[in-house]
């Protein structure tokens, strides 16, 4: 029987597995994730990196295996539940909301008012504001609050859901393909953005570009059809020739 | 400086006040100007398309805030208004009343089908504090019960339309078909007095008016409350970013059913007001063609903007009233063609078009008259 409460590791995943008509798009699959740890997710397309991130945040149901969030089986529990347990995730295509201020944006992902009275009587205040704020000068969006999240650039609102994702201090993140459609300069940032953030809380990062996998991963591991094909230090897995065929090949 | 930071001042104001103002505007019309020009019989079909206006302000919510199209709105205006006729039927079914009858005391419908006692579930209704409580509890239970059943199972979209219309429907042919019990396909007819107080006479109807106008203010407070608070803008994200609300910690079922059951409370209310105005309830405010009606309404008015819920019945019932006066069978088609105008030309409504097209006109406006005159102090 799994330990689930080691306090060891911050998340454990052991033999998780989801089948989609037969089709096993994650297969048994074990991994651990130490506190304060920053661990990215490769592999090809269709590895089954995201899947893995749907499965631990509730999105998608496990046909079955363990997930344990400091003991707690997130397998049983709904995703608004996972949430405040302390889980954190960013979407691959930059998921904010469009017709809200920036600061509106940031306000509702605020750890507070999530019942639907808290919400109808929640109040604006100074704490509040102060945290939004402290929030945006870290995101890069500190002249933009009033701003329509619409109107900001495909890297802005990567860094706006990162930070909507930061206002909920959660102790473990997970964001996938982070820096997928920026130019350098945004590339740049976000890595000296994901460096800060990652400092005190473990992550979960997918992401293909290997300069910024090297920039941030503590360790590394490599998805092929739905397993682990390869774990480890970024070193590692990438004089793993079973890595190179697969994956950093072509 | 001043030249560029004072439109942004005035367009701030007007933006900031321009909903006060158009609350107020609409309070004057309604409060002021209809009750001295209107004559009786006009003021009382107004009255009457205000209590309309009170469900379309909850169709205008949880539509045009949450993205959810409640195509069966007719259900709970129709459950708020059978519950007041319940009353009003009794108060007028007293054994004098109803001496000719082979059972005096019971409504006349029951005694045509041949009942002889009042169903256990009528009797309740003889309190009048009962009746309050049960036209707003009535369709606020039913409504958190389809809510529930729908929003937990993450019924959406097209779906909940549909099904919420298949609602309308079923309690329709419901009503009909227990005619002992519901007064059937006629309704509820023949109700006389409040109290004591006879609502029939032109003054008592004029009085109900006030007090619709009155109601309609109240809601459309609430709901401006409710658009105003972080619940309003968090509808907003839920309509645009369902997964990114769930994974930001909030249960989002219970915003939806929340905002559907204040939506049919709203209609609840609207619906016993009006069985006050008119003077009887029948199934055919309850079904299909009604609830539609109700979200043409608000589609006409922008179902953005809650008063846009509110000048969409007024405008549409005041086309009604005249066209049908003149061509009867042909209103029908007219809405049919009006609600596909407005949404192949205006998809935001009434109100688009004042954000569109009037409100830039007017910041312009305002605009011109920040400016120093460049020209004010000529030479002599």
């Amino acid at each position: 029987m799994l330990d689930m409460t080691n306090p060891k590791y911050v998340l454990m995943v052991e033999g998780l597995t989801v089948s989609f008509d037969g089709f096993k798009a994650v297969n048994d699959l074990s991994f651990y994730v130490e506190p304060n740890e920053c661990r990215v997710i490769i592999g090809p397309n269709g590895a089954g990196k995201t899947t893995v991130l749907d499965l631990i945040c509730g999105r998608t149901r496990a046909t079955s295996g363990n997930v344990a969030f400091k003991g707690a089986d997130l397998l049983k529990m709904r995703e608004d539940q996972i949430v405040h347990a302390g889980v954190g995730r960013k979407f691959q295509t930059p998921s904010v909301y469009e017709d809200l201020s920036v600061f509106a944006n940031l306000e509702l992902s605020f750890p507070k008012g999530h019942g639907v009275f808290g919400a109808l009587f929640f109040k604006r205040d100074d704490a509040v504001k102060a945290r939004i704020e402290e929030i945006a000068e870290m995101i890069f969006l500190s002249d933009h609050l009033s701003q329509k999240a619409a109107f900001l650039s495909h890297g802005q609102k990567q860094w706006l859901e990162i930070g909507m994702l930061l206002i909920q201090d959660p102790e473990l993140l997970m964001l996938d393909e982070p820096v997928a459609g920026m130019s350098v300069a945004e590339r740049k940032k976000t890595a000296e953005l994901l460096n800060r953030i990652i400092a005190d809380r473990s992550v979960i990062v997918i992401e293909h570009d290997m300069g910024f996998v090297a920039d941030i991963a503590t360790r590394v591991t490599v998805l092929h059809q739905g397993k682990v094909l390869s774990e480890g230090s970024m070193e590692h897995v990438q004089n793993d020739p079973r890595v190179v065929e697969v994956y950093l090949g072509h | 400086m001043s030249t560029t930071t004072a439109p942004g001042r005035s367009a701030t104001l007007l933006r900031t006040y321009a909903p006060l103002l158009a609350i107020a505007v609409l309070a004057v019309l309604l409060l002021v100007v209809a009750p001295a020009t209107l004559s009786a019989f006009r003021l009382n079909s107004l009255g009457k398309y205000i209590c309309w206006a009170i469900a379309a302000v909850g169709i205008g919510l949880a539509w045009g805030r949450g993205g959810m199209l409640v195509m069966g709105q007719g259900v709970f205006f129709g459950l708020g208004g059978y519950c007041m006729a319940m009353f009003l039927k009794l108060e007028a079914s007293s054994p004098e009343n109803t001496a000719i009858q082979s059972t005096p005391g019971i409504p006349d419908f029951m005694d045509w089908n041949q009942l002889s006692a009042l169903p256990w579930w009528w009797e309740p209704f003889n309190s009048f504090a009962f009746t309050l409580i049960a036209v707003i509890a009535v369709p606020v239970v039913f409504s958190y019960i389809i809510g529930v059943a729908m929003f937990r199972r993450r019924v959406g979209g097209v779906y909940f339309a549909i099904i919420t219309q298949a609602i309308a429907a079923i309690l329709t042919i419901l009503i009909i078909g227990q005619q002992g019990f519901t007064g059937g396909v006629n309704g509820i007819t023949d109700l006389r007095t409040l109290h004591g107080w006879d609502i029939r006479t032109d003054a008592a109807k004029t009085t109900l008016y006030f007090v619709n106008g009155v109601l309609l203010f109240a809601v459309l407070l609430a709901a401006q409350f409710v658009r105003r608070s972080k619940l309003g803008r968090l509808l907003i994200a839920m309509r645009d970013q369902e997964d990114r609300v769930r994974f930001s910690g909030y249960d989002v079922a219970n915003f939806k059913i929340f905002v559907f059951c204040l939506g049919a409370a709203f209609a609840a209310i609207g619906g016993a007001m009006f069985t006050l105005q008119v003077g009887f309830m029948s199934p055919s405010f309850v079904g299909i063609v009604p609830s539609i009606e109700m979200v043409i309404f608000a589609a006409v008015g922008g179902r953005l903007s809650i008063l846009g819920a509110v000048w969409g019945t007024l405008l549409v019932n005041w086309a009604k009233t005249s066209f049908s006066e003149s061509f009867p069978e042909l209103w029908l088609l007219g809405l049919g063609a009006l609600f596909i105008a407005v949404v192949m030309a205006f998809p935001n409504g009434l109100a688009g078009v004042w954000a569109e097209k009037i409100e830039p006109r007017l910041l312009k406006l305002t605009r011109r008259g920040d400016k120093p005159l460049p020209n004010a102090t000529p030479a002599e």
